[in-house]
């Protein structure tokens, strides 16, 4: 059987992408695929987990996490069309009215 | 380690071969994937490369023996949420992001803390001491099918996070609703 680490270091590899989109990218769009990249990275690591330790309780986990993460793209993107309908971009630097 | 982490009889010789194979296409696959889907430049290229690597994560799930989730993934994942995400991109008509500059502001300093985040889970896997093993053995769950024995503790012992998640998301239905609307009658 291949071993759980090999699992967790393709999270951690997926995971620190999904940072480091998040971080760099300034298009709202690709930020947010950037959280569903690290939701799919914790995903991942939980079904090894899962298959590893004889456990099916952290593929529930998964199951929640992927309903969670449906309903967070509906919200997230309705943001979008809020913000893209008052500023007319998808750059997030330009929404800075909160700015002191 | 413990006795989950042994090799299983089924998997000796050439069969662990071809399953240290296959994982370590779907690694590279998964891996290079999901650098393009954070590089390209049109939002539109980066969701069909996301599609790509949501099959693949499918596939790795069913090498996990998850077969429900593989398909959850590709239903939920694939067909609904990257659906939702094209036709965003189909609404906000963006010409001119296209065109724009992709990294913006002080982005190696989020590429160092990316970095950085990295280094620190992956010193800390070193440390990683498995709990105790739980009773669904494969042969458990070959027995039932996996659908099967995750619906029943879904329904048990779940319940209540169960009913819960059907909230969120009548909340997300009516938020999206509201947020996506023209203007509110007042």
């Amino acid at each position: 059987m291949i071993p759980l680490h090999w699992y967790l270091w393709l999270s951690a590899v997926v995971f620190m992408v999904g940072v480091a989109g998040f971080l760099t990218r300034r298009n709202i769009i690709i930020m947010f695929m950037s959280i569903e990249l690290m939701l799919n990275a914790v995903n991942m690591s939980l079904v090894s987990f899962s298959r590893y330790l004889n456990d099916m309780r952290g593929q529930v986990l998964v199951f929640f996490i992927i309903a969670v993460a449906a309903a967070e793209a509906a919200i997230g993107l309705g943001i979008i069309i809020a913000l893209f309908r008052n500023k007319v971009t998808a750059h997030v630097d330009e929404a800075n009215e909160m700015k002191g | 380690m413990i006795s989950a982490f042994r090799r299983t009889r089924r998997f000796s010789g050439g069969n662990r071969m071809l399953a240290e194979g296959i994982f370590i296409y779907l690694a590279a696959a998964i891996t290079i994937l999901s650098v393009l889907v954070i590089t390209r430049k049109n939002p539109v290229h980066s969701v069909i490369t996301m599609l790509v690597l949501f099959f693949h994560i499918a596939a790795l799930y069913v090498t996990l023996n998850a077969e429900f989730l593989a398909a959850v993934q590709v239903i939920v994942y694939a067909g609904a949420i990257l659906v939702l995400f094209l036709f965003v991109i189909l609404l906000l008509n963006l010409k001119e992001e296209a065109v724009a500059r992709r990294y913006v502001g002080p982005w190696p300093l989020g590429l160092m803390a990316a970095l950085g985040l990295f280094l620190a889970v992956v010193v800390s896997l070193n440390s990683f001491v498995a709990g105790p093993a739980g009773s669904f053995t494969n042969e458990v769950i070959k027995a039932e099918t996996n659908t099967k024995v995750l619906g029943k503790i879904l329904f048990t012992e779940y319940l209540y996070p169960f009913e819960v998640v059907s909230i969120v998301l009548l909340v997300a239905i009516i938020g999206a609703i509201v947020l996506a609307k023209k203007r509110l009658r007042s």
